[in-house]
């Protein structure tokens, strides 16, 4: 199987946003690979070794980015390809993933099913459409037999099994496979694995940031004795009006 | 600008979040407002929340998102619709962007408000997982947008909307559904006015009934933290946050929650949130509104008998 990985470069999620100038201000933070993607990419390592296939690791983003994509060349993928663009938007990354796509001919594209940073959500589901290939997310279990998968496919409030044939889009989520953590080899080993670096193919601009705003912190929370829930219930009632 | 609409139903009636996405396409649109709308979903409440019109199509089985993209681009086609719009789901999630590429428009998720017209088309959405927001323009001529729960008052226009019949030309889908489990009869947590969510203070399954018993007494759907979904205590669609479910509730009660930054990226727009914990030092409560230390299996009991003389 030749399989491909799309990762975004993104501030660990314990990290406070700080803004500067009325826009974030990212430089200081720890950057990691997006947790959703994170586990795709657990996968996608899993998927390669049973078929002893080939993966390839994607990431839209400037050279900055590369410490990240070196990190999932550890936890296992074969070799990188960076798009050396900053990834303004979803219909950019997309464009420039299907192009990718489009030359390699991969039996499978995994994506995480969201990004923690701007939580768009739309890059599968664009690349799809892009490549005309089914999408399935969000993909919680995905098993390869030959070239047919089955799935977990998480729907509002339970989950069905899908089945469908190579090639196909997934955006995974947990519990698809558990956080990889690199070994020492795999560390060493991804300095040398060829990372190649491509130039951005055109895309008209569809959307663009024009503002940032930090949401109002709230009030101070109000205490209630826990001797005396009857006065929750009266200030969510006459004080929030929620019940 | 006429707006389209897609109507995802439920037990033939539309799902609330569709009703909020015909509300929000009747406050922004300048011509018709035409919901999309399977021929077995009633009509009334979409004439009645600003529908001028509902194309009906007929249904065979589940569409898939890739279907659903199909039929939307048609009739967006079909009514000179320039706006789309979809109230957030799973489907609608992938659909939307799968719209956006057939029709060549921009897309923008989690929309938390009107458009601000003044500078041309501009929607407000959630980033960094509630961290913050930015404003986008969306540029090309026709626009998509999914829309977050809450992001516009719902007002009733007492309408009846026109019924016409549509027949979309849809593809058949190389995904094959084997199996289908779904909880029925519960309130789906994305769609919830309120919310009751556990952590691992409750310390074990067998101690969800009386947050079951919490959340029926206020209608509320349950949710829970990663960790428990991770323990297999409660199935993994009622994991919210970063990693889970992003809700935005009127009421988002989170009992033995520490309140980790992960687990707020999911419940910050909610309106209001109450925390029980037996901690005073939890983080929870500095994004809370109200607050009660204590220990769950005293309060719970208690808050639901006072809730069920009080409602
Ligand atoms: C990349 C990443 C993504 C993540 N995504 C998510 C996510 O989507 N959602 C999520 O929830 N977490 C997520 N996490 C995990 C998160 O960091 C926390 O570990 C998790 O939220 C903690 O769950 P908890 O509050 O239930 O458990 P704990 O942190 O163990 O807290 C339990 C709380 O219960 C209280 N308690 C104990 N006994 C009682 C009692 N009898 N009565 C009342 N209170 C009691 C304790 O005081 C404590 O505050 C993520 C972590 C990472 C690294």
């Amino acid at each position: 199987m030749k399989i491909l990985i799309c990762i975004s470069h993104v501030p660990d999620t314990n990290a406070k946003i700080p803004f500067k100038d009325g826009k974030p201000d990212l430089a200081g933070l720890t950057f990691v690979i997006a947790p959703y993607d994170d586990f795709a990419l657990a996968r996608a390592v899993e998927l390669r070794d049973q078929t002893a296939g080939k993966l390839t690791v994607l990431c839209v983003g400037k050279a900055e980015t590369e410490a990240t994509i070196r990190k999932a060349l550890a936890i296992g993928a074969d070799d990188a390809i960076r798009v050396d663009a900053e990834p303004t938007d979803a219909f950019f990354v997309a464009t420039q993933i299907a192009d990718i796509a489009k030359k390699n001919q991969y039996d499978m594209i995994l994506t995480g099913r969201e990004s923690s940073d701007y939580n768009g959500g739309q890059v599968h589901g664009m690349v799809a459409a892009m490549l005309g290939i089914p999408c399935v997310v969000p993909c919680m279990k995905l098993d390869l037999n030959g070239n047919v998968a089955t799935m977990y496919r998480e729907i509002e409030g339970g989950k069905e099994v899908v089945q469908l044939p190579t090639p196909f889009v997934a955006g995974c989520q947990e519990p698809i496979a558990e956080w990889k953590i690199p070994n020492m080899r795999g560390i060493m080993t991804a300095k040398s694995k060829p990372l190649q670096v491509v130039q951005p193919v055109g895309v008209t601009v569809a959307t663009q940031v024009a503002s940032y705003e930090v949401p109002a912190p709230r009030g101070n929370c109000k205490m209630i004795d826990a001797g005396n829930v009857a006065h929750l219930v009266e200030m969510l009632k006459s004080e929030a009006k929620v019940i | 600008m006429n707006v389209l609409i897609y109507i995802e139903s439920e037990n033939g009636a539309p799902k609330k979040s569709a009703l909020e996405a015909v509300a929000y396409g009747a406050e922004i649109a300048k011509g018709q407002v035409v919901a999309l709308a399977s021929s077995d979903t009633a009509t009334a409440d979409l004439g009645n929340y600003g529908a001028d019109k509902v194309l009906q199509f007929a249904v065979s089985g589940k569409l898939e998102a890739s279907q659903v993209a199909e039929l939307v681009a048609q009739a967006a086609e079909a009514q000179n619709a320039e706006v789309v719009i979809f109230a957030k789901s799973i489907l609608n999630d992938l659909a939307a962007p799968m719209v956006g590429i057939k029709l060549g428009a921009s897309v923008a998720s989690n929309v938390i408000e009107k458009p601000d017209f003044s500078k041309g088309f501009v929607v407000k959405r959630s980033v960094f997982s509630g961290k913050a927001f930015t404003e986008v323009a969306l540029n090309n001529a026709k626009k998509v947008l999914t829309i977050k729960k809450n992001a516009v008052a719902m007002t009733e226009k007492g309408k009846t909307a026109a019924v016409e019949s549509f027949s979309p030309a849809i593809t058949a889908s190389p995904v094959q559904i084997k199996e289908t489990t779904q909880k029925t009869g519960d309130i789906l947590l994305t769609d919830a006015d309120i919310v009751v969510s556990g952590g691992r203070g409750l310390k074990g399954p067998e101690h969800w009934g009386m947050i079951e018993e919490l959340a029926k007494t206020l209608h509320a759907a349950t949710g829970c933290s990663k960790p428990v979904s991770d323990m297999d205590w409660r199935p993994h669609h009622e994991h919210v946050g970063q990693t889970g479910i992003k809700v935005s509730p009127n009421l988002y009660v989170a009992v033995g929650i520490s309140g980790a930054i992960q687990h707020l990226a999911g419940v910050s727009s909610s309106k209001t949130i109450v925390v029980i914990n037996k901690d005073a030092d939890a983080p929870f409560f500095k994004a809370a509104d109200y607050g009660i230390v204590g220990d769950a299996f005293d309060i719970i009991p208690k808050l639901t008998e006072a809730l069920k003389k009080a409602m």
